[in-house]
């Protein structure tokens, strides 16, 4: 399915179409009041930007010193080179634990190496234990933001969920009641489980440790009662040295909801005695984004989903009209890099108004990468229809007479024209678009008869 | 070729050029420090209380199960560090030290040497951490001047209590961990 047909499918129903919307600007203004009170804000963007060019361009240096400072510190470093070797990585440490259950926080890179189903398929079943990430484990739903993974969903549709999953009361809505049964469940959960997974926000070189940052303590909740604890991190999370932590961990809350700081920023350097830390260092295609100029810096990313909230498409068409692991502006440019053909409607999900690149913390150029692979996209799939269009067009400006013939032409003609072929199943561009009222006269005989 | 070798190699055959790392200059911090630091421990969903408020609380509310490593409460304290952290699942209070604190968003530094056990901060019902006034600074750059290179096996900056907005954006106190936190200047 491509994007707009995805679209059209998200806003069928309206009304929570229009709150979508709303609640990501919310989330995008508060983010404004916040930075607003940082004199410094564009000065740390650049520096953020300049920290991870400088980390990607030895990034291979960066990675020796990690595993050897990590190794050290008594971390246990594993290489994979894909989502498979990642996923057997994990497989082969439950096994070892003859583990049947696991507890995971929020990690993008295990929904993009679909950990979950992989572990599934092998009898161990997995507890995502962000709110939001159980809420759409139980309706089977990948995440459909980054930050925020069940923003498509009223408190209505969760309500219903937990009342079959959980057996609270039908129709209580209540989000302290609703939040307050998850928190007895999945404390059960926490307390039984013997292997914890994670996701990684920054490790660093420097010193062998890696950054957990969530809200809700259950990374901590997870980790700190298992026996062992598994992170798993996309190479390009690296950062050189520990006050770098300092530039990023100012940036990160900030951009992604607005808030000063995540409630916990955990920094994991060794294992507590007697227990094990796991670390996974994941290749899946970052090495080949690295390799492509033009879009190598997207590797920047920090996963604040700040773009997503202020794009007018993501708002508009949700998250699961990319059908992309990371959704919004930031998963356009990073998925065509992944599956080209896939992923070819992504890149024109966008008006290209810049506001993603305005907003993103270390400074991704991201609506001038998405016109970029509209080009790479364009060259691959051959000359379209509107290619053709603009070969015309470039013989009309080419000759004045032809030029005035035409204006004069569709002046006429689009005035005339019915209803149907505007608004016709085959013409996308008549989907929620009017044409404008056109002038009387052209721009040059308004001019001869008005001229001084 | 191990995976290890072919991702360092993809990487060294890139022959990238090497980019300048920055070095990160001081910026100007807010003049009154425990003002700021309140603003901001508010905005994040905790408070500051006194001593005797704390004290107050304790006598006030049935806690069964109080833990405390801070030697400003000690007398409070009724149970010892178990040895697995489970069994602290019905811990009611914890009272714990903090070494220091950034203002601009109240995020308050411990590392194992405040932590008889990793999962007391998240664990317990309510927390409270004490923070000495002097030790409150400016924003996190100042935070991690202080840490340098302090070599601790876990360390972590807690700026509130456990809370989400996962059901229709709706803020909840109290997810996974410490349903409060209360910070005691001293």
């Amino acid at each position: 399915m491509s994007h707009p047909e995805n679209a059209t499918v998200f806003l069928k129903d309206k009304a929570r179409a229009k709150w979508h919307d709303e609640t990501l600007w919310i989330v995008r203004e508060k983010r404004d009041a916040t930075i607003h009170q940082i004199p410094e804000w564009e000065k740390l963007r650049e520096l953020a930007s300049q920290i991870k060019d400088h980390t990607l361009s030895k990034l291979d240096f960066y990675l020796e010193e990690l595993e050897r400072n990590a190794t050290a510190n008594g971390i246990k470093v594993h290489w994979a080179e894909n989502a498979e070797e990642h996923n057997q990585i994990i497989g082969r440490i439950l096994r070892e634990k003859n583990c049947k259950t696991i507890v995971k926080s929020k990690s993008i890179l295990t929904e993009e190496c679909h950990l979950n189903p992989y572990l599934a398929e092998r009898g161990v079943e997995v507890v995502d234990t962000d709110l939001g990430e159980r809420i759409i484990q139980f309706l089977k739903q990948p995440p459909s933001h980054i930050v925020m993974p069940a923003i498509h969903l009223k408190k209505s549709d969760i309500s219903d969920i937990f009342h079959e999953k959980l057996n609270t009361e039908k129709g209580n809505v209540d989000p302290v009641y609703l939040t307050h049964a998850a928190r007895l469940h999945l404390r059960e959960k926490f307390l039984q489980a013997k292997v914890a997974i994670t996701g990684v926000n920054f490790a660093v070189a420097e010193t062998g440790e890696f950054v957990v940052c969530t809200n809700e303590g259950n990374a901590d909740m997870g980790v700190h009662l298992a026996d062992t604890h598994i992170a798993c991190m996309g190479i390009e999370k690296l950062i050189p040295r520990r006050k770098d932590l300092g530039v990023f961990l100012r940036l990160l809350a900030r951009s992604a909801t607005g808030q000063s700081i995540t409630n916990y920023n955990s920094h994991f350097r060794s294992p507590s005695p007697g227990k094990e830390l796991h670390l996974i260092l994941v290749n899946n295609g970052r090495t080949k984004q690295l390799g492509r100029e033009k879009f190598r810096n997207s590797l920047k990313c920090i996963r604040c989903g700040a773009c997503m909230n202020t794009c007018p498409i993501y708002r508009r068409s949700g998250g699961f009209s990319y059908g992309s692991t990371v959704p919004g502006p930031i998963g356009s440019i990073l998925s065509p890099g992944i599956d080209l053909k896939k992923y070819s409607t992504l890149p024109f999900a966008s008006t290209l108004c810049g506001s993603c690149s305005d907003v993103c913390p270390v400074k991704i150029n991201i609506h001038e990468q998405l016109y970029e692979w509209r080009q790479e996209i364009t060259k691959a799939n051959g000359s379209s229809l509107k290619g053709l269009s603009m070969k015309m067009a470039n013989g009309i400006f080419k000759s004045p007479l032809a030029y005035r013939i035409s204006g004069q032409l569709m002046r006429a003609s689009l005035k005339n024209l019915p209803d149907s072929i505007i608004y016709n199943p085959l013409n996308a561009w008549g989907k929620g678009r009017n044409l404008p009222d056109l002038p009387e006269e052209s721009f040059k005989a308004w001019y001869k008869k008005n001229r001084p | 070729m191990s995976s290890k070798e072919s991702i360092l190699g993809a990487i060294q055959g890139l022959k990238l050029e090497e980019k300048p790392l920055p070095d990160i200059p001081d910026f100007e911090i807010a003049d009154d420090l425990v003002e700021a630091f309140t603003t901001a421990l508010n905005a994040n969903k905790g408070t500051v209380a006194s001593k005797e408020e704390i004290e107050h609380l304790i006598s006030e509310t049935a806690f069964s199960k109080i833990y405390s490593s801070s030697p400003a409460f000690e007398s409070y304290s009724n149970c010892q560090v178990p040895q697995h952290a489970a069994e602290f699942a019905d811990l009611d209070l914890a009272i714990i030290e903090g070494q220091f604190a950034s203002a601009e968003n109240a995020a308050i530094w411990l590392d194992d040497s405040n932590l008889d056990l990793r999962a007391i901060p998240f664990i317990t019902a309510h927390l409270v951490i004490v923070v000495k006034k002097e030790n409150i600074l400016g924003n996190m750059h100042q935070a991690y001047d202080r840490i340098g290179l302090t070599k601790s096996g876990f360390g972590i900056f807690i700026a509130g209590p456990s809370k989400t907005a996962d059901i229709e954006q709706s803020l909840v106190v109290g997810a996974h961990g410490a349903i409060s936190l209360r910070v005691v200047l001293i």
